[in-house]
């Protein structure tokens, strides 16, 4: 199976690769996925007093559509607002990195990750 | 060098040129292109000479009869014709079979399309080193029992089963024994004077003949019976009909004249390019051999790194021609069912690579992989989270994971 330029250039170069505090209260971290599955992705934002995510950096198990797809997200959700960044589509992610069907499944755990970490911050904040 | 390097020896093998050079003198109007089976004139004659001598090649590196010998398309046919042939023959006698979980497909579709007709399959578990022992065998034969199919050597792993200790069980029981030695024949040592196998399927193209070739062996004494699958000019002695394709049989023949001359020396080579990839790899942290390493045949090796996916790692290989145990690209999202039956859990099948060397492999080649492969899984454990994870101590068997 061929991979498109964007999934090779984001498994290549992963943008934003690490580990944020998780101890930090502007941090809120999204883990989805299963190691059974082949896929395992870690999603953290920072987000500041405004509600505006500062910064994001992730890991990720599994398959280059799943490394390139939790990658662009880090890359799309900062400087967005909490509300904007949980707009973010997995087809959104799909036809920006060219996913084939099969692959799909990797965009959706993308989306599954940012939802799990403003999830966890709005709880770690007390907004939920 | 040249790149990618082929390490997939175990999925197929570059034709031998001393191969390819006799295969050609058989099609053009120069060469020996008749029907083999032209019984009235001169170039019938001398392909079914070529024929026959090629049956002589196959049936020398085995021991056996050259009239023991079937011509098909390949093992994927003579496990279809051994195993629907010989329930059919013998359906009067009963309709068990027996067979073992990590057979080749080719196997186990037959089989379920037996079970289909109203048959009953028993599989077989193997051990954990991926191994089906002659009392697992005894086991489970009944009465009705008429066939076992058992490969010699597993196509993922790479290991050996014992197939002398396996057929005197079923020579005792008085039920057919069926072996697929597509991963086999050529690489370790076979004798049918002395193996109580009844059917035997081979490949050409695992040992550097050509394609869409292959051979099933059919014991005369005991004789065994199967029933055709392929009905038409009465070829084979009626158990394959299909005019003979001279210039396949002639390849086929050929490299297996090659590999009886050549297998001893060539197998040592291999095993030490093996070994050396292994020495090369084995002191990194969680590396793990899948199979086991001692009753395995010398070009194969079968690894897991764990916390790295299968996948991805072949992605950062891409100058190495191998295959993974992750079947992340199938729908199913299901790793190999080989690597599931010996016990492996998903992680760790999910992370294997199927490494096979053979004959034109060099060291040079054997140390540019081991660097690639290092090189790649230090690469993708620091992207990996669970390896952040394993590195903090945390047991990831007691992590509640989101399955999805």
């Amino acid at each position: 199976m061929a991979y498109s330029d964007k999934v090779i250039d984001h498994y290549e170069n992963p943008r934003n690769v690490g580990k944020l505090d998780d101890e930090d209260v502007n941090v809120g971290t999204g883990m989805v996925g299963a190691p059974a599955c082949g896929d395992v992705m870690r999603l953290q934002i920072k987000v500041d007093d405004e509600g505006v995510i500062e910064d994001a950096k992730f890991k990720t198990y599994g398959c280059g559509s799943a490394i390139a797809s939790s990658s662009l997200l880090t890359e799309w959700v900062k400087g967005r607002s909490l509300d904007q960044a949980t707009e973010i589509k997995n087809t959104d992610i799909a036809d920006e990195l060219g996913l084939p069907p099969v692959k799909i499944h990797c965009s959706v755990l993308a989306e599954d990750a940012i939802k799990a970490a403003i999830a966890d911050i709005k709880q770690k904040r007390g907004e939920e | 060098m040249q790149v990618p390097i082929y390490l997939d020896y175990s999925s197929t093998s570059p034709v031998d040129p001393r191969v390819a050079e006799k295969m050609m003198e058989c099609l053009t109007l120069e060469g020996n292109y008749g029907n083999p089976a032209s019984r009235s004139h001169m170039l019938g004659w001398k392909a079914e000479e070529a024929v026959e001598t090629a049956r002589r090649h196959v049936a020398d590196l085995v021991n056996c009869d050259p009239r023991e010998i079937v011509w098909t398309s390949g093992a994927t046919e003579s496990d279809n014709l051994a195993i629907k042939g010989a329930a059919h023959f013998y359906s009067k006698k009963g309709k068990h079979i027996i067979t073992s979980k990590i057979e080749h497909k080719a196997v186990l579709d037959s089989c379920r399309q037996l079970e289909r007709e109203g048959y009953e399959v028993t599989y077989l578990e193997p051990d954990d080193k991926g191994l089906i022992s002659p009392e697992v065998v005894a086991a489970a034969i009944r009465p009705d029992t008429t066939l076992v199919s058992l490969m010699h050597v597993n196509n993922e792993i790479g290991v050996i089963n014992d197939i002398e200790a396996i057929g005197k069980v079923t020579r005792e029981k008085g039920v057919i024994f069926h072996v697929d030695a597509a991963q086999s024949t050529g690489k370790i040592d076979i004798d049918l004077e002395t193996m109580q196998v009844d059917l035997m399927s081979m490949t050409s193209h695992k040992i550097y003949g050509p394609k869409g070739i292959g051979a099933l062996y059919v014991r005369r004494k005991p004789r065994v019976r199967i029933e055709p699958q392929i009905h038409g000019g009465g070829h084979e002695r009626g158990m394959r009909s299909g005019t003979l394709a001279t210039h396949q049989i002639v390849g086929m023949g050929e490299a297996f004249r090659i590999a009886k001359e050549e297998m001893h020396t060539e197998s040592a080579r291999i095993l030490a390019l093996r070994n050396r990839l292994l020495e090369g790899l084995k002191d990194m942290e969680e590396v793990y051999v899948n199979g086991d390493i001692d009753h395995r045949v010398a070009g194969n090796l079968n690894i897991s790194f764990n916390f790295v996916e299968g996948e991805s790692l072949m992605m950062a290989l891409r100058d190495l021609a191998v295959s993974s145990g992750s079947a992340c690209t199938s729908a199913s999202l299901e790793p190999s069912y080989v690597l599931r039956a010996i016990g492996l859990n998903d992680e760790l099948a999910h992370s294997s690579l199927r490494i096979s060397v053979g004959r034109f492999t060099t060291e040079e080649e054997i140390d540019y992989a081991i660097g690639k492969i290092r090189e790649a899984v230090a690469k993708l454990r620091e992207l990996s989270p669970l390896w952040d994870m394993y590195k903090d101590g945390v047991d990831l068997d007691q992590v509640q994971w989101a399955a999805h």
